[in-house]
């Protein structure tokens, strides 16, 4: 084959253009409306009812505004936290489920595609426009919780505080770009926008309902007949512990965990060794609440690239005549 | 260089074992409209996905304005302008900001592309439209949107696929008048078709496709000549004579064949009609028609794929 003579040119050239017109596309969509309405009722409520039960809480030296987040309260029975974990898969899924073939089904790929740029540049600027607008709404959402904790409690945030709080903007806006690659990914594959939609939200209510309880069945499977030592015991444990950090929701929420629960020192069990020596309830300082995550965070964008690669290489093989 | 635009030299695409493209030649000149035509699957689309670099070729070698599609796709698009079969645009925006959108992966700066837009808006009669959405546009708008875009691209080859399918009588005479324009601007274009009788009001010369082979190349009479065989067909009507037996004896004349009640084909090696009228006239019968029959695509294309038939 003499297909390997190299092409010339920037795959970058018109990302610019591309990246501008998916995100302004966005932004004044209908769909992009529904689906901040969607978050903000969801989150409006937990956070509604936390900031309730904190007002009467009295506890200075706690993280009294990283509560607002991971508060469950007693009513609502979902922390903040928890209903992102839940919805920004939908609303990402929601932004790129159908980013390509309804580019195809209108017909205007061939022609976009026949104007000086590359397909990489597409599909990237597709990407990053979504996952703009996703932030642009996190961003809001997350301005929103914090003024409103301003405004209802009273005491400013301490520096520690508006840094974790920053980070897990930054997991989640990471997060919700894994759910977009997963959109695009079917978006690229099914050529029906109806069949790429259910597929992602298929792969989403596998990884949110299915999983947990597979993961568990599988685990049965691996472990050995008895245990004996605490060693076994613990490879077990890190074993389903492995399975679960499969789905990228579990990623999510251990690294919530360790940002916004500043006294949270591992993530897997604890073992007595790690009591050691420590104060329990003490808070670690913010580069080892990092430290104990950084895992999780690597792990979640590695997805989102894979899935994200997964996607281009299967566009670039598809053939743009209808 | 050569005044060839597009040079194509044993280009080949395979479909797995499918000869979907069978290594043909092909050379467009600079300012010429040519037609690609042959039956839906004769591999035209896939000819010109290759021309544009928007599919791999298996195999040959392109040139586009000198560049080669395969390894310099972003120069080539820069200069060609395509129109795809049934083309789609941005339904919620509008004709204005859909160019605007091509014009910015373009490059070309904001402000003349502003006017360029304009221009070409008007050049295609959708200047009192710009501001509307696409959504309300019909078929025939949309393609005359597209011709707006490779006016606006200054494109020096235009590619056009299947351009008139699917519009009234009107709109096609329209767009086939906006294809000529582009002639006028110096454009090549390239234009696959079925359409055949359109194609030849248009067209400098064709190719016919079948099988993924180029059957046939050249203006419509140079085909007409190859496939119907050289000679001047004329259609006589005239009454109260037999006009095969009095023809017979004219010379030059080779064939008549009666078509109808009163209405003959005759086919001779030369021009014969001033002989034809006289001897008619002179054996008492009354001519009421003598024509010129101008050699048809239509005709060429099907007795070519009836022989096709035949020989397969």
């Amino acid at each position: 084959m003499q297909r390997k003579a190299a092409r010339e040119g920037s795959p970058f050239t018109g990302l610019g253009p591309v990246f501008m017109k998916e995100f302004s596309d966005h932004l004044s969509s209908a769909r992009m409306m529904v689906l901040m309405l969607f978050v903000i009722v969801f989150g409006a409520f937990p956070v509604a009812t936390s900031l309730q039960t904190l007002r009467s809480a009295v506890d200075p030296n706690s993280f009294i505004f990283l509560r607002i987040f991971t508060l469950e309260p007693e009513q609502v029975g979902i922390s903040f936290t928890a209903a992102l974990n839940f919805i920004i898969p939908l609303m990402a899924i929601g932004l790129g489920f159908d980013s390509v073939n309804s580019e195809f089904n209108r017909r205007t790929l061939s022609r976009v595609l026949s104007q000086p740029i590359y397909r990489d540049a597409l599909l990237l600027g597709k990407f990053l426009g979504g996952l703009a607008t996703l932030a642009v709404a996190l961003v809001a959402l997350w301005l929103i919780v914090l003024g409103a904790g301003l405004i209802l409690l009273g005491v400013p945030p301490r520096g520690v505080e508006v840094a974790r709080g920053l980070s897990f903007l930054l997991v989640a806006i990471a997060y919700g770009g894994v759910w977009l690659a997963i959109a695009i990914l079917f978006s690229v594959i099914f050529r029906s926008t109806a069949t790429s939609a259910l597929c992602a939200l298929g792969v989403w209510l596998f990884f949110f309902i299915l999983w947990p309880q597979l993961a568990g069945a599988l685990l049965v499977g691996f472990a050995p007949s008895e245990i004996r030592t605490v060693d076994d015991y613990v490879a077990l444990q890190s074993v389903g512990l492995g399975l679960m950090r499969l789905s990228p929701g579990t990623l999510f929420s251990e690294a919530v965990l360790g940002l916004l629960a500043p006294e949270t020192r591992t993530l897997g069990p604890m073992l007595p060794s790690q009591m050691r020596g420590a104060i329990m309830g003490a808070p670690l300082p913010f580069d080892q609440s990092l430290l104990l995550i950084w895992p999780q965070v690597t792990g979640l964008i590695a997805g989102m690239i894979v899935v994200f690669a997964a996607a281009y290489v299967i566009f670039q093989r598809e053939e743009v005549r209808a | 260089m050569s005044d060839n635009v597009i040079e194509a030299r044993g280009l080949l695409k395979l479909y797995g074992a499918q000869r979907a493209v069978n290594a043909i030649d092909l050379d467009i000149r600079r300012g010429e409209i040519f037609g690609l035509l042959g039956p839906n699957g004769a591999g035209k689309t896939t000819t010109i996905l290759m021309l544009l670099g928007l599919t791999e070729t298996s195999g040959g070698s392109v040139s586009v304005l000198g560049f080669d599609p395969v390894r310099q796709p972003l120069e080539v698009k820069r200069r060609v302008g395509y129109l795809p079969d049934a083309v789609g645009f941005y339904d919620h925006l509008t004709a204005r900001e859909n160019l605007a959108y091509t014009a910015r992966l373009l490059d070309i700066p904001r402000r003349e592309a502003t006017e360029r837009i304009m221009e070409s808006l008007k050049s295609v009669n959708l200047d009192d439209v710009a501001d509307k959405r696409v959504a309300t546009f019909s078929r025939g708008m949309r393609q005359r949107l597209g011709i707006a875009e490779i006016v606006m691209k200054k494109a020096e080859v235009a590619i056009l696929d299947e351009p008139t399918s699917g519009l009234d009588p009107h709109a096609t005479f329209e767009l086939l008048e906006m294809i000529r324009g582009l002639k006028r601007l110096n454009v090549a274009v390239l234009l696959s078709s079925h359409l055949l009788d359109r194609v030849q009001s248009v067209c400098d010369r064709v190719a016919l496709f079948n099988k993924g082979d180029i059957a046939l190349m050249g203006t419509v009479v140079e085909l007409a000549n190859q496939v119907l065989g050289a000679g001047h067909p004329l259609q006589v009507e005239a009454s109260g004579i037999d006009v095969a037996a009095t023809l017979r004896g004219v010379e030059g004349v080779q064939r008549v064949t009666e078509e109808g009640a009163g209405t003959w084909r005759v086919v001779a090696d030369r021009d014969v009609r001033a002989a034809v009228a006289q001897r008619i006239v002179s054996s008492g019968g009354s001519l009421t028609r003598l024509a010129d029959l101008q050699p048809s695509l239509e005709e060429v294309y099907t007795r070519y794929f009836q022989e096709a038939r035949h020989a397969a």
